[in-house]
């Protein structure tokens, strides 16, 4: 069985020059919690971007579930993004005229595999697993920050993906809801067997993740299991 | 799709009063294109209908198109002919074998004919003098290609048969020579003729050229005065289905030769008028649409850059590029469709409101109002070309917004 997702010799460069991230080689394994740190501009978003299929190597191959996407066409890779993947970024970009609901049911009803009660089924689950049940029917301007980000991370939930990729995911939380976003990553890798990638600078929070990545001016510098 | 029509509601009413001024300009547009194409199209149906109402549709003239063909053209169509100085053969002028035309034309489908000998007369009474169109014709075909019976005020046609050299006149004309029903007056032919008539009938068109200066008599004594024994210079022709007029009036001319012209042709520069109307009625609503089409560009624009950040997500996602697209196309057709819908509302209190103005003029024909016409398909166009203008002025934006790289934006936004 491939593994979940691989990147070879991955180098991203501008158009102006600059080099982002340069000769990536990556392997990611179902149930692996990593995180990716590195001082301010030393790639790692870049990097996360790139695994994530929202940007195209300059050079190397990024193969999901053994499958290389570099040639795909845009429809594909976000109709994998769509399938596989949930994104969590430093800002929760929930649409601020639906309700914490509608936010995890645009994804599942995007996918459109689950329709009416069944989808809403699953997104009032999510919800609740994140204790925001009883806040789904506000709009995100009426909750807190930290419940913003926990229904951020219900709609990268929402179709099931297989990786998660969340970049600086408690930049903007206090410690008390980034320790709570960092639970939720690691019962995810533990119990539904997803893999996550977490960018970030904190270096209490990366160390209680499974494996760590430490990124130097867009090269790995080390890669190692802990904990 | 229904995911795409929420999303782009939830983005619209975020610029509530902005999206709806966009309407409102497009509902104006709307409604101004269908008051005024139904005053436009009102009068001129109206028009239409008089023309067809009172002159035949069809009228063939003792004159030919072009002059006749020489005897030696006919013979040498291939041949270098020239003929000169032709004299003209003097003949009585006239439609040769009016009446086996008029049986041939009478004996086809839908087809009603009436030979009349039109000639200029001098009608005298007392010491005034009128010069007048005196038409001669036999009233019982007569009648089945004109109106005439119906504006009559006294008599009717038949009265012409009931006393030897009777006449119909106008009513203004009977003013202008001061007489009235019963009197008689002298009509004089160019040739000198006199003839004592008697006035048996008068009628008011509305028309003041036909009320001031035409004169009705029988075919028969109108020959006489004329001095032109059984010559008919006009044959009128009523169709039963008016469309069809100019083909049967080539067809006609074909087959008989003698210029014969439908009431199209006859009241071609009439027609040129309304097409002219009708340009400018559309550009002006057009320009309405314009402006209004660039308040929703406006708008969808100020929604793209407002909301990158939305894109974006939805980008990251799974939306595709076409996804992104369609949102806002969607937007804009729902914009153009809302204006469309409020426009055409608009448009039917406006054309009750004027259908209420008076006025207060007495025209002959009596129309003191607004002549407006209330067709379904004006709305339907109209709320056309309001959702083409939407979804034109939307595209643009819409390809932009499909084309924001969320990478960016994401990177901007942490």
């Amino acid at each position: 069985m491939p593994p979940l997702l691989e990147a070879r010799g991955v180098t991203r460069r501008l158009p102006e020059g600059p080099v982002l991230v340069r000769d990536i080689n990556l392997t990611l394994r179902a149930g692996e919690f990593i995180a990716v740190t590195g001082p301010s501009g030393s790639g790692k978003s870049s990097l996360l971007y790139l695994l994530g299929l929202l940007d195209r190597p300059s050079e190397g191959h990024v193969l999901l579930e053994g499958k290389d996407t570099a040639r795909l066409p845009a429809a594909e890779l976000a109709a994998l993004r769509l399938a596989r993947l949930g994104f969590v970024f430093q800002f929760h970009f929930l649409l601020p005229e639906f309700t914490a609901l509608d936010n995890v049911l645009i994804p599942i009803r995007r996918r459109g595999l689950l329709r009416g009660a069944a989808a809403r089924d699953r997104a009032m689950g999510l919800l609740d697993a994140f204790g925001l049940a009883p806040a789904a029917q506000k709009l995100p301007e009426q909750l807190s920050g930290g419940m913003r980000q926990r229904c951020a991370i219900a709609r990268a939930l929402a179709n099931d993906p297989a990786l998660i990729l969340a970049d600086e995911p408690t930049g903007n939380l206090d410690s008390a809801n980034a320790a709570a976003v960092f639970d939720i990553f690691a019962r995810l890798t533990r119990e539904e067997g997803c893999a996550v990638v977490v960018v970030t600078h904190d270096a209490a929070l990366a160390a209680r993740a499974s494996r760590r990545v430490n990124l130097v001016d867009g090269v790995i510098e080390s890669d190692a299991a802990q904990g | 799709m229904n995911l795409l029509l929420d999303l782009a509601r939830g983005m619209l009413t975020r610029r509530l009063r902005q999206t709806l001024v966009s309407v409102t300009g497009i509902a104006l547009g709307v409604a101004f294109f269908i008051a005024t194409a139904a005053i436009m199209r009102g009068f001129q149906t109206y028009f239409v209908t008089q023309i067809i109402d009172v002159s035949p549709h069809i009228t063939i003239k003792d004159e030919t198109r072009r002059p006749t063909a020489q005897a030696a053209e006919l013979a040498h169509p291939d041949g270098a002919v020239l003929v000169h100085g032709v004299k003209p053969r003097d003949r009585v002028r006239g439609i040769r074998n009016a009446a086996q035309k008029v049986a041939i034309l009478e004996a086809m489908e839908g087809v009603a004919a009436a030979p009349v000998l039109q000639a200029q007369s001098l009608l005298r009474y007392g010491s005034r003098d009128v010069s007048a169109v005196l038409t001669g014709l036999e009233p019982e075909r007569h009648r089945r290609v004109s109106n005439i019976e119906s504006d009559m005020i006294a008599g009717t046609l038949d009265d012409l048969r009931r006393s030897a050299n009777g006449i119909i006149v106008g009513e203004a004309l009977a003013w202008r020579l001061g007489i009235g029903m019963g009197d008689t007056l002298s009509a004089v032919a160019p040739n000198g003729t006199v003839l004592s008539m008697k006035v048996v009938g008068m009628f008011r068109t509305g028309i003041q050229a036909v009320d001031q200066g035409h004169g009705f008599a029988l075919l028969k004594v109108a020959q006489v005065l004329a001095d032109r024994p059984n010559v008919v210079n006009q044959i009128l022709i009523r169709l039963a289905d008016v469309t069809q007029a100019e083909p049967m009036a080539r067809q006609i001319e074909a087959r008989f030769g003698d210029r014969t012209e439908s009431w199209e042709e006859q009241s071609a520069n009439i027609l040129t008028v309304f097409v002219i109307q009708n340009a400018i009625m559309f550009s002006v609503t057009g320009a309405i649409l314009l402006v209004a089409a660039f308040g929703i560009y406006n708008v969808i624009s100020t929604v793209v850059i407002e909301k990158t950040r939305d894109i974006a997500i939805l980008k990251s996602l799974g939306f595709t590029e076409g996804d992104i697209q369609l949102l806002f196309l969607v937007q804009g057709i729902v914009a153009g469709l809302l204006g469309a819908l409020v426009g055409c509302v608009l448009g039917a209190l406006m054309i009750e409101g004027l259908a209420l103005i008076r006025f207060g003029t007495n025209t002959p024909s009596g129309q003191g109002q607004f002549l407006l016409d209330r067709d379904w398909r004006l709305y339907l166009l109209a709320s056309f070309f309001a959702m083409v203008a939407a979804a034109l002025a939307s595209v643009i934006p819409a390809r932009r917004a499909s084309r924001l790289d969320p990478v960016q934006v994401v990177r901007g936004a942490a």
